[in-house]
């Protein structure tokens, strides 16, 4: 017992059992679940039913089983290499995309410390700036899969990815300026802490509050960022039929899709954490005397229920408004979300300065 | 082509009312050559041609003020081989022009016999852009060809095709040869900017 | 948009077309490196039928596309040559198979009028009814494909529920949804059922919800019209020009409508307009076929309203099957019944054009008889022939992403263009 004890308390025991707990238990069933529930959704949308065949004996669990039918039907599906594609490039892409978004979850902070204990994978000091590089990394798996395929389709799939992303970069960057001048630093656990305040006691300093044009541009470019519609124009499905993952199959077609909808989560999680407080339950100072695990659990609670509001508002979206042509994708960044984004930066350090 | 067979498809038709020939007075009075016969049936008007005349009538048709033949709305031909009729045709074929008028709102029907040795007829597809791909399907099905067109190749049936399946004396169960797999391939392979 | 009612165009307005020249861009020379060829279709998602656009790109702009059609050509001329007058009735189903009726009545009417007689007036207010519910039908299958090609699919799922309500609606008078053969020479082959009329007002009631539902969600949308806006522009001379018909033609700004220009049936009793675009872009021919849904709303509520009781099959003895109780009760109905199936109709020599308002246009049969029980020449002229012609000029200069929207506006049936 002792001795269980002491090797949970090395830290790098408690840094993988942080992974695995974020990985397996939060980002990546809630991504799963996020295939299903964008089905349902669109479902209810469209005024349809929804898929609700998938059944073990007379058990259906309301289309829950359809995620395990995928997930089956795609490993034992056939891979299909195409003639003339670059095997290895072709083989690694979908774990670049795989891997940029899985790994947005290792500096959010799912509830709040314990002590020493932090309730994240790690607090790196360079905080956001680390999203910046993991999400850049992100376009080499368009940009090795459009280009390893051998396919024309696929190549402009590639193209449109490496350009779009490569841009909404920019206003990604650019949108947070002010929220790091407001809060004072880019590490998450102290803009976190930071959105814990309130003004008058009433209204919680969340960056949503602090920063609504931040919101709105880091929003937009964040959905530009994982080519979510309506900014899906790489993967184009109706002119381009499926843009760079097009000649893909079985598993690693299924990576693609299931980075897809992890990064909704990602995405969903990372607001989350910068503009509706994270983890910070509004107006819990006023109970001191609420016991520890309560007010963790509490924050958990909070923490996933703004993550999934924020994913259904993603699927919301992406089935209410047609898409953008790609040129108009690019026309939106630069022409209306550079200077909003910049207009933001100056106003927010105006204001600070005047105030301070 | 002769004078005999306009009689003979007269034979067919209703009364002619005189207010509704002012298109075909204008086209008597311009090219009296040309017209081999005309006649009205159920309310449509045909004017038979010479196909040599197709192109300037037809241009007469679009440019004159008192035609204004803008549309052009359908062309096919019609095979008369083993056909017993009494519409009594001295060549097999038959190229008929469909024409609609906007502004004057009204239609016509020109006929151009086409003899079967000399299968061919001059192209009009200068004078509206919806031809080209009319007189392109009309080779296809016939195998009529049209003096002066750009492209003229097979659009429904494929550049490999045998024979002209509308004419009469193609059999409905007539089965064509199968590709040869390479012609195929080298028809759809793409590599060539690769 | 405005609508109007047909007038004639003034001779200002059009002027007489100067030899336009061949205007496809002849293909770029495959050694110059810097366009690329793609092939859009015959296989692909928004190539709705079968159809394949070799398009040349230069980066993402279009510099010349040569279409390809004939896919999906099942020789529909040389069937109707080789079968008896009657039996080409469910051939013309399949022509436009999103709306079969306009079909059956156009090749109807063809025949009708080489018989040169007339059918009753109920089953002309029929046929007026059941075209427009299938008008709306193919109206709104196409709105339906074109905004799921610009991302809206909650868009289309809305209108093909729609849809699903009218052929329902087609059903209990035909017996099918799509392949409905419901149209006979003289008349139409069933009456309506009892209660039907109500029907079709409450199911148009539910249609006319959905039209304005889906009116609100894509209509004013700034995406939508950012895709749609002058995109595959054509100007009303050279619409004319390539022969355009029905709604593209009158999103050019002619209000060109067979139902005015020629009426048939009983459309000159009824009351309706012919909405007519502006520029001719994609959108002015969305507009143009959601007004015209609405029209085709009213129009069957005015021919609700005026429908009159009586027989839907004329009595002449050359043209409708005798009564099954005559059949089986005298040898001289049977002996009529014998005849008319194994010999077939009998229309008089001669040849006649009919066009009527297609749901995309002018939909003209050519007939040439003989005088016997087989066609000589079947002839259908297909309005979506003209538009998929005119496909490499709308798309020139484009993106390749908006050769899905323009595709999608001029709406292409494969059945219908390829026969």
């Amino acid at each position: 017992m002792q001795l269980v004890l002491e090797f949970l308390a090395l830290s790098f025991v408690q840094d993988v059992l942080k992974i695995l707990f974020i990985l397996l238990l939060f980002a990546m069933p809630l991504g799963t679940f996020m295939t299903l529930m964008e089905r349902k959704w669109s479902a209810a949308v469209q005024d349809r039913i929804g898929p609700n065949r998938a059944n073990i004996g007379s058990y259906r669990g309301r289309g829950l089983l359809h995620i395990a039918a995928d997930a089956l039907k795609s490993i034992f599906k056939e891979d299909l290499i195409p003639r003339g594609a670059d095997k290895f490039l072709y083989t690694i892409a979908p774990f670049f995309s795989f891997m940029s978004a899985v790994a947005v979850f290792a500096i959010i902070p799912i509830a709040g410390p314990i002590g020493d204990f932090k309730f994240q994978v790690t607090d790196v000091q360079p905080g956001l700036l680390f999203i910046f590089a993991i999400t850049s990394l992100g376009v080499y798996g368009a940009v090795l899969a459009g280009a390893s395929s051998n396919s024309k389709f696929a190549l402009f799939g590639g193209t449109r990815a490496s350009a779009q992303m490569i841009s909404y970069e920019v206003f990604l960057g650019l949108s947070l300026m002010g929220l790091f001048m407001v809060y004072g630093s880019t590490q998450v656990s102290i803009i976190v802490e930071g959105q814990g305040e309130h003004w008058f006691g009433l209204i919680p300093k969340w960056g949503v509050f602090t920063q609504p044009l931040g919101f709105v541009v880091f929003f937009t470019a964040l959905i530009a960022e994982t080519k979510r519609a309506p900014f899906d124009a790489p993967e184009g499905e109706s002119e381009i039929v499926a843009g760079y993952f097009v000649e893909y199959s079985g598993m690693r077609w299924s990576s693609f899709m299931l980075a897809e909808y992890i990064a909704i989560v990602g995405v969903a999680a990372l607001i989350t954490t910068l503009f509706f407080g994270g983890y910070q339950v509004p107006w819990l100072y006023h109970w001191e005397s609420a016991p520890q695990w309560l007010v963790t659990l509490l924050q958990f609670g909070k923490f996933t229920s703004f993550t999934f509001i924020l994913c259904w508002f993603q699927i919301q979206i992406r089935w209410t408004v047609p898409k953008f042509r790609f040129d108009q994708t690019m026309a939106l960044g630069w022409k209306k979300l550079l200077p909003v984004a910049l207009l933001n930066t100056v106003v927010t350090a105006i204001i600070i300065v005047a105030l301070a | 082509m002769s004078e005999e067979s306009s009689e003979s498809v007269e034979s067919i038709e209703t009364s002619e009312p005189a207010e509704t020939s002012a298109v075909i007075n204008l086209v008597r009075q311009e090219h009296p050559a040309a017209i081999l016969s005309t006649h009205r049936h159920r309310s449509d008007e045909t004017l038979v041609l010479k196909r040599e005349f197709i192109q300037p009538i037809c241009r007469l048709l679009r440019d004159h003020p008192d035609c204004q033949f803008e549309m052009f709305v359908d062309m096919t031909a019609v095979d008369y081989l083993l056909v017993e009729t009494n519409l009594q045709q001295t060549e097999r074929f038959e190229v008929v022009y469909h024409l609609r008028s906007l502004s004057k709102d009204h239609r016509i029907r020109l006929k151009c016999p086409v003899p079967e040795n000399d299968c061919q007829i001059p192209s009009i597809h200068l004078l509206w852009h919806a031809v080209n791909w009319y007189e392109r399907e009309c080779y296809d099905m016939y195998g009529i060809h049209f003096e002066g067109h750009p492209n003229l190749n097979r659009i429904l049936m494929y550049e490999q095709f045998q024979g002209h399946p509308l004419r009469k004396d193609y059999p409905m169960d007539k089965q064509q040869p199968l590709l040869e797999l390479n012609d195929v391939e080298e028809r759809y392979h793409y590599g060539r900017f690769e | 948009m405005s609508t109007s009612e047909l007038t004639t165009i003034s001779a200002e307005e059009l002027k007489p077309i100067h030899l336009p020249g061949a205007i496809i861009p002849a293909p770029p020379e495959e050694s110059d490196t810097s366009i690329m060829r793609i092939e859009i279709g015959p296989a692909h998602p928004a190539m709705h039928g079968i159809v394949r656009l070799t398009t040349y790109l230069d980066g993402e702009q279009i510099v010349g596309m040569v279409p390809e059609i004939g896919y999906l050509h099942r020789g529909f001329e040389k069937e109707s040559e080789n079968s008896k007058w009657i039996q080409v009735i469910p051939y013309t189903d399949r022509l436009n198979y999103v709306s079969p009726v306009l079909n059956n009545i156009g090749y109807s009417m063809a025949v009708e009028k080489l018989f040169g007689v007339e059918i009753p007036r109920r089953a002309q207010f029929a046929r007026v009814i059941m075209g427009e519910i299938s008008r709306i039908t193919d109206h709104l299958t196409c709105l339906a494909a074109c905004a799921m090609e610009v991302g809206g699919f909650t868009f289309f799922l809305w209108f093909i529920k729609a849809r699903e309500y009218l052929y329902e609606l087609l059903e209990q008078v035909t017996g099918g949804r799509v392949t409905i053969n419901w149209t006979r020479f003289g008349g139409n082959g069933t009456d309506f059922p009892d209660g039907f009329l109500k029907e079709v007002e409450v199911r148009l009631e539910k249609v006319q919800e959905v039209i304005e539902e889906g009116d609100q969600l894509v209509t004013r949308n700034k995406i939508f019209i950012d895709r749609m806006k002058n995109i595959g522009v054509l100007s009303k001379d050279r619409a004319i020009s390539y022969g355009f018909t029905g709604p593209l033609l009158r999103a050019c700004g002619v209000p060109y409508d067979i139902r005015r220009a020629d009426p048939h049936l009983v459309y000159d009793e009824l009351d309706f307009e012919i909405p007519i675009g502006e520029v001719g872009d994609s959108y002015d021919r969305f507009l143009v076929r959601m007004e015209e849904m609405r029209q085709s709303i009213s129009i069957i509520e005015q021919a609700i309203d005026k429908i009159p009781y009586g027989p839907v099959m004329t009595r002449e003895r050359y043209l409708g099957y005798p009564d099954k109780k005559e059949v089986y009760g005298s040898i001289e109905g049977l002996i009529d019944h014998f005849k008319m199936v194994m010999e077939g109709h009998h229309p008089p020599a001669g040849e006649v054009y009919q066009p009527i308002e297609g749901g995309n246009g002018e939909l003209g049969f050519y007939l040439v008889s003989d005088g016997s029980g087989d066609p000589v020449k079947c002839r259908v002229r297909p309005p979506c022939f003209n538009y998929v012609q005119a496909m490499p000029e709308l798309a020139l200069g484009h993106y390749v992403a908006d050769v899905v929207a323009i595709f999608g506006s001029i709406n292409m049936i494969g059945g219908e263009l390829d026969r």
